[in-house]
């Protein structure tokens, strides 16, 4: 808790003393939740509670489920069924924590892209940006494997096809791809060692949470104005800020209520919307589904995997340079997995010394852009390689890399920003004040 | 305008998302009104009573249920048959292969419908959530928001959707069907009306029977529906409530900070 001004816990009483000359926890968490926060935070600034819930909802349940479902493709099919007809609130639970995967993808998609637009990856902010993106790097991992569990058909194929891109590297590919899958093909061997990934990986998670927390609760939190915090002094600090608890705990709890609210809808009265029917149908090696599609979590990079395909000028260029190594297929595995490369960069890639996209008048529209894309690339990842598809995608993919690598570097030395208020209180007052305090009333900055 | 644009956003996710589930047209689906759709629908017990004398009577001759237990056919919010009338109804009408014996024996209420797998016809325990019958407009499966996913009103258009037609394919005979994704079918038409008499004296055309086994397999694939949708709204009725709280509690303790909010 470097940095920021503030009051440190105290122990007073005799006991209190005692433990923390001996370990110092109360005051870590007296810190944690008193942390000084900037007080113009909009409500942007709420899936992280979201994000934490979901992750401990999912543990919870999930670690409800493990204790009636058996990882043996003979079994788990019959044992999912099993928990969703005779366990007590087998069906809730199941629901729930399927469901709940796409309200973590929900949280954190939006998480994501309001740190794309006020800049919270920028100095110095970049390992907690790191470190987020290794969290959802892992998040995706663990749903992926998540989906295998219930064996069903998606279950089954999904596996095959996404163990497939790793047989697409060049040379040891399919050795990679045996070692995923600890056979030939999946099986028995590739369930079970799902399972086991799929039950560690939400704690190595939860572990890194703690960091992204520790890393930017020693920068203190980014706001949208990206104007830091004073540090002059607690004085100057404390016009800045307010302390975590209650004002911000209060409002994202407000803001998780009302999520949640959404969510049992979701689960209560729709809770295969998202899913796909063809999960219920057992896994079946020797029948194909007509159309293998991921989950919707993972559609904008399905659509970047398929978009490069052999008759694309810069695939062509890149085969014929590699002589042959780098083909189609491997050269959409590398754009998929560069594509969230290149978001991870992004506190190197762009060059602004405007930290909210607020001030940034041309960003803004980019941006903007950067959003539509990701949606369009997620429609059409549900889509068949067809004209006109085949062309959207190629179109929506080369702008989801062009942001990053072109746009984001020159936006930063063309673009004007326009005037940022001096410090946050100055923001928060042009927005809020008392009723007598009449100065300052317009402002330049739009509403959020 | 970030604001605008992340309440777009999240509209079109939502929108678009189900798309992504309704790859694969299918052929034509009629609408089917059952009363169990809807945040307040629930099975008319009447019509699973129904649908299990038509599953009973005809689809089980080549159908299995493999993960419907008979216990649960005396579950009030499914079909609600008195427990000795379904340990007389599944001793009468199933076998089951008991490994103990090491033999066939009739069924008891704590055995599962038997598998039948004879003629590779698909087990119907779980066909209601495993087809969608909607998936427009223009594949994007938005109107699976109001309508349902569609897996009872595709099997109840399947059953009805016969033409007469056939072709001859390798050998097997195929016949046409309107609902069925590529129009042929294998299975010869299952109903053709009046297939059974019904024991309330509902009247048994094709169209009745079809919509009641729907309606039944829709139980049997999700028997525990009654008990979600009240859990579903009680939830959202405590949630939203507790929303309201948390607001005002939010509203009042920044109050003081914010005084009075001011145009912009």
């Amino acid at each position: 808790m470097a940095g920021i001004p503030h009051d440190h816990y105290e122990p007073k009483t005799g006991g209190e003393k005692w433990v923390h000359s001996r370990l110092p926890i109360i005051g870590l968490l007296y810190d944690t939740i008193m942390a000084p926060t900037p007080k113009n935070l909009n409500w942007m600034w709420i899936w992280g509670i979201v994000l934490t819930f979901t992750l401990v909802l999912q543990i919870a349940t999930g670690i409800s489920l493990v204790m009636h479902y058996t990882p043996d493709t003979s079994m788990a099919f019959a044992s999912v069924e099993h928990i969703m007809r005779d366990v007590n609130g087998g069906w809730a639970l199941r629901y729930m924590h399927a469901n709940g995967a796409s309200l973590f993808f929900v949280a954190v998609y939006a998480h994501i892209f309001r740190g794309l637009y006020y800049g919270s990856y920028k100095a110095p902010r970049e390992i907690t940006w790191i470190i987020g993106m290794l969290i959802y790097l892992l998040m995706m991992g663990t749903a992926f494997m998540g989906y295998v569990l219930p064996w069903g058909q998606m279950s089954f194929w999904g596996a095959t096809v996404i163990t497939g891109l790793f047989g697409a590297i060049p040379f040891i590919g399919e050795s990679i791809q045996t070692w995923l899958l600890g056979g030939p093909a999946v099986d028995n061997y590739t369930l079970t060692r799902f399972f086991s990934l799929h039950y560690l990986f939400p704690f190595v998670i939860a572990g890194l949470v703690i960091v992204h927390i520790w890393a930017f609760h020693s920068t203190g939190n980014n706001n949208p104005t990206g104007v830091e915090v004073r540090r002059t002094s607690k004085a100057d600090a404390d016009k800045d800020t307010l302390p975590f608890w209650p004002y911000f705990v209060i409002k994202d709890l407000f803001a998780l209520a009302v999520i949640l609210a959404i969510f049992f809808a979701v689960v209560g009265f729709m809770p295969n919307y998202l899913g796909h029917p063809d999960n219920y149908i057992e896994a079946n090696p020797l029948a194909t589904p007509a159309h293998i599609v991921p989950e919707w979590y993972f559609l904008p990079y399905y659509a970047i995997l398929r978009a490069f395909t052999a008759d694309v000028w810069v695939v062509q260029i890149v085969s014929f340079v590699t002589g042959g190594i780098v083909d189609a297929k491997f050269f959409g595995v590398l754009a998929m997995f560069g594509a969230i490369a290149v978001m991870a960069l992004a506190p190197w890639l762009d060059t602004s010394s405007v930290r909210s996209g607020r001030y940034r008048p041309m960003f803004k529209w980019w941006f903007a852009l950067l959003v539509i894309d990701f949606i369009v690339l997620m429609w059409v990842g549900s889509q068949q390689t067809v004209f006109p598809y085949d062309w959207i995608s190629l179109i929506a993919a080369a702008y989801w890399f062009a942001y990053f690598l072109v746009i984001l570097p020159l936006l930063g030395v063309i673009e004007k920003p326009v005037a940022r208020p001096e410090t946050i209180e100055a923001d928060f007052a042009s927005h809020y004040g008392k009723s007598s305090d009449a100065a300052g009333t317009t402002s330049a900055t739009p509403a959020e | 305008m970030f604001k605008k644009l992340a309440l777009t956003a999240a509209l079109a996710l939502a929108l678009t998302s189900g798309g992504a589930f309704a790859a694969g047209e299918g052929g034509h689906i009629e609408d089917f009104d059952f009363s169990f759709e809807g945040p307040f629908g629930s099975y008319d017990q009447q019509q699973l009573q129904r649908g299990l004398q038509v599953y009973t009577e005809v689809c089980s001759a080549c159908h299995g249920l493999r993960y419907v237990p008979f216990r649960t056919l005396s579950s009030e919010s499914g079909p609600g048959i008195p427990e000795d009338q379904v340990r007389a109804y599944a001793d009468q009408n199933f076998q089951v292969f008991d490994a103990e014996i090491d033999d066939l024996r009739n069924a008891t209420p704590a055995d599962n419908f038997p598998p039948n797998t004879s003629l590779g016809a698909p087990d119907l325990s779980m066909m209601a959530k495993a087809r969608a019958g909607f998936h427009g407009p223009y594949g994007t499966g938005i109107n699976q928001f109001l309508k349902g996913i569609g897996g009872p009103e595709y099997i109840a258009s399947l059953l009805t959707g016969y033409t007469g037609e056939t072709i001859e394919q390798a050998g097997t005979v195929l016949y046409e069907n309107h609902a069925f994704p590529s129009g042929y079918i294998s299975m010869p038409p299952p109903l053709s009306g009046d297939d059974v008499e019904y024991a309330d004296g509902h009247e048994s055309d094709m169209h009745n029977e079809a919509k009641d086994v729907a309606a039944f397999l829709m139980w049997a694939a999700e028997p525990k529906m009654m008990a979600r949708k009240q859990a579903g709204f009680v939830g959202v009725v405590f949630l939203t409530l507790l929303s309201v709280l948390l607001y005002l509690t939010n509203k009042r303790i920044w109050a003081p900070i914010k005084g009075k909010k001011k145009h912009g």
